[in-house]
């Protein structure tokens, strides 16, 4: 049968994503069916906050860069400067249009001297093809060539040590390690999506079945669960990580002018280097910066345990912004929102007022909820950078 | 000048929620423990070299969010891990399961009755339109009927109009709630023994009761009162054991300048001129304070560390009358392996939450005939779980820890006190019947401390080794805990404060008795309330 000829593709792991998916809860991403839930989306979360969870990242979006001008590319596209980024190094990225306008953001590993795989919450072959003219690269659609878990947790670490990766736990954050797995490759980079310690595993599918055996075999002792896609977004707001698509919209969808961000008004300026050479949206960037952001990202901590989804935000009687994430949040116990605010009110500390509506039985019910504005996120555990990695 | 405005006789988690309020207003606090180690009940133990018991108190959900979040308590090192379902394991080598996932849980009723596993809605609405009459009064000092101040006034208006808001229909129900059995009251909606049972087990744990005796089905409601991450009824485990509530509290406590002293025994609340002036301890020391706060149960406030000259002779009456009584003991087992259950998979998730063996309302009630007979039961009802299925903290890799609650066991075997010969049968009663459904258990024993009711009350204070400071009936609770006129958290005595579970809203690791004794010492001293109010249902 043609890959076509089916609504839903499906993942190397998928023989063991159905076993384990208990409750029959799928979703979709990027076309490929994907667990929303295997179990239980509560007790899946806390896996990865107390335990391992594991993650089918599979169907991401993966670009093989290569050639000569690889780095140069990549420095000319992203907001980073990227000639820093060491090999065996992973570096979290945004890029924008010429606009200074957030495209996406996602992950850069640099796999050898000319080689670099970028990770990409959208599909990114068009924006990649255009921003490479004129450089001496090849970039390869290799998201079905390449299978990966990520496998997240404080026992992560004893875990994928007990599955016989010695030397793990010497890992930096942002750092990759290759070892041997049955006469092919797997490499192993300590990062992920969840804010705890954790790894992301890269394989050639071929080889995925056998890994996910393994895995789950050396985990049981530390009580390994897979995760689906409702438990990870509440450890990702819960750790202040933005979605695309959710926290901002990307500028090559955008319809209606001025409701793209710049990463300056998403919290991300820390990934601009105006220092570097020039890069897209660069000149943006630095009027931004003279003139002023017309919004603000800010984390909130909302009174109360209703979570302020789609919320307004007020200051007094006034609209100034609008919640683009939230969540109770289990481990830290707090009620988070992500809100995008308007320029000068969203400064640390400040007092705003959520405007919550919740349903009970049908009866709708608004409540103006205090909140503050924090200074980061309300999870940030020592373990998430401890080198060597603690044992839980 | 005294060097501490308060002193708080006791560190378990009700002091110690006190003590942080007070200390975080400002005043200078010392949280006086007995024990070398606080926490009380809420305890974890290294009793066996690598393995932490939550020796005493075992799972969380009553613990108030609100307190949680005020205090800090994830940033302090509390991590609550909740478990899904339980199940009840029956002697013909079936079993019940009561899945979290409400369909399985549909399904698996069904597959005794459908009509039970329809009923089932009926019966959560109802204990949920309960919970949320009574839910939102655990944060708040029990109005008194009789006082004619504006506060109780407000406060009296407030719970009648929740009361009334229910309707005739839901006014009857909550009489009947309240002071019906536990039994009684889920042959209201339930035809399947097993199912009554697995159910009924939240009637009576911590009560001298059995399922047929009035006033259990309350208990089941103070069990289901409580949440996790706000879903009501819902369970947790709290990761390193029960004692990361203590260490959590005493942060919290500590971060806010206050002092905890271990190894202070109480000997006396001291009194000059009608007011309490500090406390002296048993081995001579004096310690000043104009404001005393008494965790421990109304019993040993008032008849052990208290002159009875100093108190009206009431009092001394009531605390007499005071019930108390132990009914429960429990097992902390090191295992060197995990178990297997008849007919139970491994990887079932029941195995996660509550186990149980006794699956019908007659061996319940059999249970409770021997604590009538003074002694403990041949065929104990057991609430057991396996925390280190989720927490890998509390053994080493690949093995495990055992919390088996008992009941019941009396506070004395037949009029005299507990020996060590009955330790051991009541020990032998409780591996017996685990045995009985797991064929493996006994081999993999390698470390079991066994606690009844003599060893409760010696090692955490608790009189009769009662877990809730005093029996959960409706004549001891609201404006009757511990006893009328004294229910709102102050003493006879000028200064002394009660703050334990023998006061409103009663036991469970909830906090709220320690934080709503707070509120009233602060307005006692006119400073600002600081205690959070409690998070509306809807």
């Amino acid at each position: 049968m043609n890959e076509n000829d089916v609504m839903m593709l499906k993942t190397p792991f998928h023989s063991r994503v159905e076993a384990a998916c208990e409750i029959n809860l799928w979703g979709n991403w990027m076309g490929y069916t994907t667990p929303d839930a295997y179990f239980d989306v509560e007790l899946e979360y806390f896996a990865v906050r107390s335990t391992t969870g594991v993650f089918d990242l599979s169907p991401m979006n993966k670009y093989r860069i290569s050639g000569p001008d690889a780095a140069h590319f990549l420095d000319r596209m992203m907001t980073r400067n990227m000639h820093k980024l060491a090999i065996d190094r992973v570096a979290y990225v945004v890029w924008c249009n010429d606009a200074g306008q957030l495209m996406d953001d996602g992950t850069v590993f640099r796999l050898a001297e000319n080689e670099y795989r970028l990770c990409s919450y959208a599909k990114a072959n068009d924006w990649l093809y255009w921003c490479s003219l004129g450089f001496d690269v090849t970039i390869t659609d290799e998201t079905a060539e390449v299978a990966a878990l990520a496998v997240q947790g404080p026992t992560s670490c004893s875990t994928l040590t007990a599955m016989g990766l010695e030397g793990l736990e010497e890992l930096k954050p942002f750092d990759i390690r290759n070892y041997r797995f049955d006469g092919e490759i797997l490499s192993v980079s300590r990062t992920g999506f969840t804010g705890d310690l954790g790894y992301e595993l890269w394989i050639t599918p071929s080889k995925a079945e056998d890994l996910w055996d393994r895995l789950f075999e050396a985990g049981k002792q530390f009580l390994i669960k897979p995760f689906g896609s409702h438990a990870l977004d509440i450890a990702r707001i819960e750790t202040g990580f933005v979605q695309a698509g959710v926290d901002f919209v990307m500028a090559q969808d955008l319809i209606r002018p001025g409701r793209s961000r710049s990463p300056l008004e998403m919290g991300l300026g820390w990934l601009v280097d105006f220092e570097k050479t020039h890069f897209n949206g660069r000149r943006a960037l630095l009027k931004e910066r003279e003139t002023g952001s017309r919004y603000r990202f800010v984390i909130l901590d909302v009174d109360g345990n209703k979570p302020a989804d789609h919320s307004f935000i007020l200051k007094g009687d006034k609209q100034v912004g609008n919640v683009t994430s939230a969540a109770w949040c289990p481990t830290a116990k707090s009620n988070v929102a992500f809100a995008q605010i308007e320029m000068p009110y969203g400064e640390f500390g400040e007092e705003l007022t959520a405007e919550i509506y919740y349903e009970r039985e049908l009866h709708w019910t608004r409540v103006l909820a205090p909140c503050r504005v924090l200074d980061g996120p309300v999870f940030n555990p020592g373990r998430r950078r401890q080198t060597p990695a603690v044992a839980f | 000048m005294d060097k501490y405005d308060v002193i708080v006789i006791g560190a378990g988690h009700n002091g110690l929620t006190n003590g942080a309020y007070l200390a975080k207003s400002g005043l200078r606090v010392a949280v006086l423990e007995r024990n070398p180690y606080i926490g009380g009940a809420t305890v974890s133990r290294e009793l066996h070299k690598g393995w932490f018991y939550s020796n005493c108190s075992y799972v969380c959900s009553l613990l108030r969010p609100e307190i949680t979040r005020d205090l800090e308590l994830p940033r302090h090192g509390l991590q609550v891990v909740p478990y899904g379902g339980g199940v009840t394991m029956m002697r013909n080598g079936d079993h019940f399961g009561n899945y979290h996932d409400h369909d399985r849980q549909y399904r698996e009723m069904a597959r005794f009755s459908k009509r039970d596993a329809n009923a089932y809605e009926r019966y959560a609405a109802d204990v949920m339109k309960q919970t949320r009459l009574i839910r939102p009064f655990l944060l708040k000092r029990p109005p008194d009927p009789t006082s004619l101040k504006l506060r109780d006034l407000k406060d009296l208006a407030e719970f009648a109009g929740a009361f009334l808001d229910m309707g005739e229909e839901g006014l009857a129900d909550t009489i009947r709630f309240w002071t019906k059995s536990v039994g009684d009251y889920l042959d209201e909606y339930f035809e399947t023994d097993v199912i009554k049972a697995h159910m009924a087990g939240s009637g009576i744990i911590g009560t001298a009761l059995g399922v047929y005796s009035p006033g259990t089905a309350y208990v089941l409601l103070h069990h289901y009162m409580g949440d996790v991450d706000g879903n009501v009824g819902e369970w947790g485990f709290a990761r390193g054991g029960m004692g990361a509530v203590a260490d959590a509290l005493a942060k919290s406590f500590q971060s806010f300048g206050g002092e905890i002293i271990c190894d202070a025994d109480v000997d006396q609340i001291t009194i000059k001129n009608g007011k309490t002036t500090g406390v002296a301890l048993k081995n001579g020391n004096e310690i000043g304070a104009p404001i005393v706060v008494s965790n421990l149960d109304p019993k040993r406030t008032f008849l052990d560390v208290m002159d009875p000259a100093d108190l009206p002779e009431e009092v001394i009456k009531k605390a007499e009358k005071f019930k108390i009584r132990g009914s429960s003991g429990k097992l902390n087992i090191a295992l060197d392996g995990l178990p297997t259950f008849n007919n139970l998979p491994n990887d079932s998730p029941l195995r996660v939450g509550e186990m149980h063996f006794s699956d019908s309302l007659t061996r319940l009630e059999r249970a409770y005939d021997d604590w009538k007979d003074g002694t403990w039961s041949k065929d104990p009802y057991v609430d057991m779980l396996i925390p280190t299925q989720v927490d890998p903290t509390m053994a080493p890799p690949g093995k495990h820890m055992m919390s088996v609650f008992v009941q019941y066991a009396p506070p004395k075997i037949e009029g005299e006190e507990w020996t060590d010969a009955d330790k051991d049968g009541f020990e032998k009663s409780v591996l017996d019947q685990i045995s009985a459904y797991s064929p493996d258990f006994k081999d993999l024993i390698l470390h079991c401390e066994t606690r009844t009711p003599r060893e409760i009350e010696a090692e955490v204070g608790l009189t009769e080794g009662n877990i809730f400071q005093g029996e959960l009936t409706f004549d001891q609770l609201l404006f009757n805990r511990p006893f009328p006129g004294y229910a709102q958290y102050r003493g006879p005595i000028k200064g002394m404060y009660m703050c334990g579970s023998g006061t409103h809203p009663g036991g469970g690791v909830m906090a709220a008795p320690g934080a709503n004794a707070a509120r009233e010492i602060l307005a006692d001293l006119k400073r600002p309330d600081i205690i959070p109010g409690g998070y509306a249902d809807d």
